[in-house]
């Protein structure tokens, strides 16, 4: 068949799920391969960086990358695609808004190979030798790629046309998202392919009065499994997350932890979760206001599990301030008591 | 020269905005440090506001509104006070220090005690030094980022 589409796939800082993801397609794929001819595929097929450097520019039809972009290598490999497609999609929630690795950016590059490289209790590293971008060897120098001081998303580093969100996308969108480009049925550029409102608004769990006396952990607590997770004192990020997953993860008994990313109009993920979390703290009373607040722990990991870098504040200072009165925050609420 | 420390201040329309103006009237002395911001009521500011006023370059950001028991709209008062409480846990896990970030209950008559919270704040910031935009943060660990900035679309 001559005018057969031309598909790569490939994969930069992520857990490999979206790999499998595509497979879940399951004998779909046969449509795929039956549509596209495959010209990289690191995880499933033997083709190499030097033959898509011998490429005509945009010669593939459309790119599918997923994972955030932490390396020199990454980055090379994003621009070398970005040359030879016509379409990129950044598949999945790490290259759609830095994903659940962008995590690493309330860290800089120093603290975590200390801690990989030193301090972890599995590693035994006496002379203390980190990862080098280049390496003297008898044989010659060899190269290692840059480790990046920040996790970036895919559209930070080149220009993107979709988005396919979910940590991994759902099976359904994967296919949806290929028989609309197979049928020359493109939405606009810069669309994300998902659900146009909140998981709340899809979730068909009991809602009523979103009030709580105190917060627990997924852990602590077996949910009730018809009622809304949040009316259970159990963060859940439906509010502030685009639907179209098909609440799976609710359906599983499993709150929402925000992979599909903010929905339309939404600043920042993080920020509209927060809301939500405090407004449903029922109470006006100062001090037990403090104590249920003072239930979730480590809101940064809840707030931007999967999009640090998509957050507006980025990434972790640089050197950590210190406080300049230890009692910080209290003192000035401390009068109004 | 000195640090000069850039405050945004959204003050509720009620009272702490009226106190700003009482201070004004009765010709009080404040640092000229901070940038109002007027809204209804305290309720309104929703978080997303103060982080993006520290990302843009805000080296403080104050929330200023009407005592407990006092809002115009009954329980703004207290959700800004429950956000704040959370956002005070954030901050700092972006190494940012809570007190750049502060909610005052400021009544209508408390002219002196909004000049005084706005001097305090000013003394802090300049101690805590300047607080660098995100994009400049990015910037100087990789020199990456820059024209990027925004990204593509995505709706983020
Ligand atoms: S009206 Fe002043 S805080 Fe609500």
């Amino acid at each position: 068949m001559a005018d057969k589409l031309k598909f790569a796939f490939y994969w930069n800082a992520s857990c490999g799920g979206c790999e499998v993801a595509v497979l879940d397609i399951n004998e779909k794929i046969l449509d795929v391969a039956a549509i596209a001819d495959i010209l990289l595929w690191p995880v499933a097929v033997d083709f190499k960086k030097h033959h898509i450097e011998v490429l005509p520019d945009k010669h593939i039809d459309v790119s599918f990358m997923n994972g955030g972009i932490r390396t020199s290598e990454q980055k090379e490999m994003a621009e070398l695609l970005r040359r030879k497609s016509k379409t990129i999609v950044a598949f999945g929630a790490c290259a759609y808004l830095g994903g659940i690795p962008s995590l690493a950016n309330f860290h800089n590059r120093e603290a975590i190979f200390q801690r990989a490289y030193i301090e972890t209790p599995s590693t035994d590293n006496p002379g203390g030798v980190f990862p080098q971008v280049k390496t003297h060897v008898p044989e010659g120098e060899v190269e290692l790629p840059l480790f990046f001081n920040h996790v970036y998303r895919l559209d930070q580093v080149i220009p993107v046309d979709y988005f396919l969100p979910g940590c991994p996308p759902t099976p359904a969108m994967v296919a949806a998202a290929v028989t609309a480009i197979a049928d020359g049925n493109l939405p606009p550029a810069g669309t994300v392919f998902g659900g146009p409102s909140t998981v709340c608004d899809s979730c068909k769990r009991v809602k009523q009065e979103k009030k709580v006396k105190g917060f627990h952990r997924i852990h602590e607590i077996i949910p009730d499994p018809e009622r809304c997770m949040l009316e259970q004192g159990i963060v859940c990020a439906g509010s502030a997350t685009r639907d179209g997953c098909g609440t799976r993860c609710l359906n599983a008994n499993m709150p929402c932890r925000g992979c599909f990313g903010p929905a339309d109009g939404v600043a920042d993920q993080g920020a509209k979760l927060l809301s939500t979390l405090s407004t449903v703290v029922d109470s006006n009373d100062l001090r037990e206001i403090e104590k249920m607040i003072d239930q979730i722990v480590d809101p940064a990991g809840y707030l931007y599990r999967f999009g640090t870098a998509s957050s507006l504040l980025k990434h972790k200072l640089a050197s950590e301030e210190k406080s300049a009165h230890p009692a910080t925050g209290r003192s000035q609420l401390e009068v109004a008591k | 020269m000195s640090f000069e420390p850039k405050i945004i201040g959204f003050l509720c329309n009620w009272c702490a905005y009226t106190a700003a103006d009482l201070a004004g009237i009765s010709r009080l002395k404040y640092p000229d440090n901070i940038r109002i911001i007027r809204v209804m009521c305290t309720g309104r500011i929703e978080p997303s506001f103060v982080l993006k006023a520290f990302a843009s370059g805000a080296d403080g950001v104050l929330v200023a509104g009407c005592h407990p028991g006092g809002c115009h709209y009954q329980e703004g008062n207290y959700k800004a006070y429950k956000r704040t409480l959370l956002l005070k846990k954030l901050l700092p896990q972006f190494g940012i220090a809570s007190e750049r970030f502060r909610l005052e209950f400021i009544a209508s008559s408390e002219g002196e005690k909004f000049a005084r919270v706005v001097g305090e704040m000013v003394g802090q910031l300049k101690i805590l030094g300047p607080l660098q935009t995100a994009a400049v943060r990015i910037a100087e660990l990789d020199g990456l980022f820059g024209e990027a900035e925004g990204g593509t679309g995505g709706g983020r």
